[in-house]
């Protein structure tokens, strides 16, 4: 009835039960604070079920700033483990512990932390920069949420029920295979995997026909703002390459569940096949996470130096340029693997080819600084903090291209210090700076300064103690995912980096502690106009939070930074004569019950239940063709309804111009 | 968000919303990242199919003869559904009906001739747990006979939408989808049966 599931599965270790603790108090007290102030039907209306782009990547960023937390919890603990098991010690994590740490904390970091809080930003931000209305599937967007949250909930079932895998977040066979994991723990990562991973797949599909089929009259592909065109190259590196995921996730479930064997060491696998799909994907996956972070620092780099993008058309090209040679590198990730010399120069030299069109950004950076009135805000900050982090990541990374270089440093501390380099201090800086540029535009007022500037000094200087000494230890000796130590030379970089995790806690906690205080202060950091920042781009020239609509009149697209035009020569903000009705979709529960269904569907392949995979699984058709049948999926906003929300926008507009005149 | 009291009347004003031409631009993207899945799936055969492992290579166990009615099924049913769609841009419900319940038929001969050789195999122990060349060929052939089973089932809800709405232009926007499908799978079959059958047989 419960295939492997009985109450054993439930972990005796009391860091996970002080864990469980924790999440129990806190969900109950979320549960009774939404009880208490009746909020429940707001969130299903007005949220759960929501089409609205906006919305839904507000979830993404919630998801990910939760996700965070859990994914820091792992990594302090890490930390914290090698600085109190140096000299022989066993320190406070068992072996079977730790290992299971290690692999979600880089399946939590990379899956549910970045890719989420990349694709919020991307569906706040895209289609108001493009002037459309909403993406071009906003139902697929909807069920491509559900499907990354009901990944996200099989990863944390995992910590209360049974185990996660012990394998490292790449999950290589043999080692992940029935005969090495038999338990759970890898079934958890595929499936969590995998259902997200198709989410992320449909994510990428609607995006890049929402960007070719729904921009704005007069804005042609060149036109497209720097933010939108680094995600649209994303978009294509995603659906290029997640079918790669899908494939050698689905591959290794055969083997685990029907005796296949692709990567087994017996009946002639070949594990090593698993190894070059798995990074055929991720490498690949690491652009997806950092081009959108370099449009990020592009869009504000420029908007707060006053002046365009040095190099718009550069910047384009540089990202198509990343993208490519992102899919032909793939092998650098295993260069010991043992591959002809000649083969292992071509994709090293591939990898160092990728600093070109990367140097060829940070100089279009550097230029659109030159000359500028540079302002000082939070997001520059992490602009600034960015270009100089992400520089050493990025040689460290040239270095490790070098496969003589390589066969030293495979394995070691100094790998874990330059991919954390380049995703912490690209990817997540990048993120960061985005969150607190685009907030008003989402959410209608402005982050608190001080505590952001806190937030971000505590990253910066945090990520300097926690990884540089992780560059030395890697030259020492130091391989990764060691549970503890016996080297005297080792202790002192172990403690280093241990302090440095700890300043970076400082920055976390500040930046809860910016949300709380902007929250308090919502009234006086209030963005009336919707263009606090001096914008360039469309999104500015909509409300903050922008109308549900996004825009009244589609507005015109042409031109590079189109909204910075407009402004300066007195055409922004034109009301027409007369507004006509907009179509726009309605809200569905489908998307949220697809996406529960699929992970009670997971839930059951993990645990090998198999009435529950059947009923869910047919069941998740059910809704699905039940949708197709559906005829109530639209409405259109009447002309009186927009011309009062849009009376509003324009006379917080005109008091504006009048406080300023 | 806002709650629309008169929304279907506003609906039925304005016909002019049209989005097909998003939806196919949109569903053809989906098939590359489909063809993308394939492609891993066969480079993992190529790979892979010279590891017998001491059980049976392709040439021992293949059936060419019945392999060839196999294509020959899916071929046919790819020109039958062409005719479907010729008749559905004509407006002309019954002939759609009438092809695509062909093109089902079509289908199914060529899953049951798949589960038939499939169910031959696995009876002679030749299943996908013998070597890694059974597990690659059977995931190969296996999922496109899945993508055919889910095109089967796709078709039976369009003909239902067919007969009971007519042709309107979502139902047509809907069967040009599925034509990209049904398409796409018969190409990738040619490339199956090019690989696997043929250059396997030699």
């Amino acid at each position: 009835m419960l295939g492997k599931l009985s109450l054993d599965a439930i972990p005796h270790d009391p860091i996970v039960i002080a864990t469980l603790i924790v999440v129990a108090i806190g969900g109950l007290a979320l549960a009774v604070a939404l009880t208490k102030y009746q909020k429940w039907m707001y969130l299903w209306k007005e949220w759960i079920t929501s089409v609205d782009h906006k919305r839904l990547g507000v979830m993404y960023i919630i998801l990910a700033l939760i996700m965070m937390m859990r994914g820091f919890a792992d990594a302090i603990m890490m930390r914290t483990q090698l600085a109190a098991a140096t000299n022989g010690a066993a320190g406070y994590l068992p072996p079977e512990h730790y290992d299971q740490i290690f692999t979600a904390h880089g399946v939590i970091m990379i899956i549910f932390m970045a890719m989420p809080f990349m694709i919020g930003l991307m569906n706040i931000v895209l289609p108001l920069q493009i002037g459309a209305r909403d993406v071009a599937f906003p139902f697929l967007n909807n069920l491509s949420f559900w499907l990354a949250a009901s990944g996200a909930i099989l990863m944390n079932v995992s910590l209360g029920l049974g185990e996660f895998a012990k394998t490292g977040w790449v999950a290589y066979p043999p080692l992940s295979g029935l005969q090495y994991s038999p338990g759970v723990g890898v079934d958890y990562y595929i499936w969590a995997l995998q259902i997200s991973g198709i989410g992320t797949t449909l994510t990428g599909v609607n995006f890049l026909a929402t960007v070719i089929k729904m921009r704005a009259p007069g804005m042609s592909l060149w036109d497209m703002p720097i933010f939108t065109w680094t995600c649209t190259w994303a978009n294509v590196l995603i659906v290029a390459s997640f079918p790669i995921l899908t494939a050698a996730l689905g591959l290794l479930t055969l083997d685990r569940y029907a005796d296949f064997h692709f990567f087994t060491n017996d009946l002639g696998g070949n594990s090593m096949m698993y190894i070059n799909l798995f990074w055929a994907w991720g490498h690949p996956e690491v652009y997806i996470l950092v081009l959108p972070a370099f449009g990020i620092f592009s869009e504000i780099i420029s908007t707060f130096s006053r002046k365009p993008l040095f190099g718009h058309k550069s910047m384009i090209v540089a990202s198509g340029a990343i993208s490519i040679l992102g899919f032909i590198v793939w092998l650098h990730h295993f260069f010991t693997m043992g591959s002809s010399a000649n083969v292992n120069a071509f994709f090293g030299v591939m990898t160092m080819i990728i600093a070109v069109p990367t140097g060829v950004k940070l100089f279009n950076w550097l230029f659109t600084m030159y000359r500028g009135r540079v302002e000082f805000s939070v997001p520059v900050m992490w602009t600034l903090g960015f270009m100089v982090t992400f520089s050493i990541g990025g040689m460290t990374g040239v270095l490790l291209a070098i496969p003589g270089a390589d066969y030293i440093l495979h394995n070691s501390l100094f790998l874990i210090a330059h991919f954390h380099n380049t995703i912490i201090g690209g990817a997540v800086f990048g993120y960061l700076a985005g969150f607190s540029f685009w907030f008003p535009k989402a959410m209608g007022f402005k982050l608190d300064v001080k505590w952001g500037k806190r937030a971000f000094w505590g990253w910066q200087i945090g990520f300097f103690f926690a990884f540089m000494p992780l560059y030395v230890l890697g030259f020492l000796g130091m391989t990764r995912r060691l549970n503890h130590t016996d080297n005297p030379d080792w202790n002192i970089w172990l403690y280093i980096a241990a302090f440095g995790a700890f300043i970076i806690a400082f920055g976390i906690l500040s930046q809860l502690i910016q949300l709380f205080v902007s929250f308090k202060n919502r009234e006086q950091l209030k963005d009336t106009t919707g263009d606090p920042w001096g914008g360039r781009t469309l999104e500015w020239s909509t409300m903050s939070p922008p109308q549900f609509y996004n825009f009244a009149v589609e507005p015109d697209g042409k031109g590079v930074d189109c909204f910075h035009a407009a402004k300066q020569n007195g055409t922004a903000y034109q009301r027409p004569e007369k507004y006509a009705p907009i179509h726009m979709p309605k809200n569905t529960p489908d998307g949220f019950l697809i996406g529960m269904l699929l992970t009670a569907c997971g839930f059951g392949l993990i645990w090998h239940i198999w009435w529950l995979v059947i009923v869910t699984f047919i069941a998740t058709i059910a809704v699905g063709i039940k949708r197709c049948y559906d005829n109530d999926v639209d409405y259109y906003v009447q002309p009186e309804e927009i011309e009062k929300i849009e009376g509003e926008h324009h006379a917080a507009l005109q008091k504006q111009a009048e406080m300023r005149a | 968000m806002t709650a629309m009291t008169n929304s279907h009347d506003a609906h039925d004003e304005h016909h002019h919303h049209d989005t097909s031409k998003t939806t196919l631009f949109g569903f053809w993207i989906y098939l590359m990242t489909d063809c993308l899945l394939f492609a891993s799936v066969f480079a993992t055969y190529a790979v892979l199919f010279m590891n017998t492992a001491g059980g049976p290579s392709g040439a021992d166990i293949f059936e060419l003869e019945l392999v060839a009615w196999e294509t020959a099924a899916l071929l046919v049913s790819s020109i039958t559904y062409g005719f479907a769609m010729l008749a559905a841009y004509k407006g002309n419900k019954g002939s759609t009906l009438k092809w695509l319940g062909v093109t089902f038929l079509m289908g199914v001969a060529f899953i049951s001739m798949e589960i038939y050789e499939f169910h031959h195999l696995i009876t002679h122990d030749f299943g996908p747990d013998r070597s890694a060349f059974l597990s690659a060929f059977f995931a190969l052939v296996g999922m496109h006979g899945l993508h055919v089973t889910a095109g089967l089932i796709w078709m039976i809800i369009l003909m239902l939408e067919v007969k009971n709405r007519g042709l309107e232009k979502r139902t047509q926007t809907r069967l040009a989808c599925l034509s990209m499908f049904w398409h796409f799978l018969d190409v990738v079959w040619i490339c199956v049966f090019t690989v696997v059958y043929l250059m396997g047989s030699v």
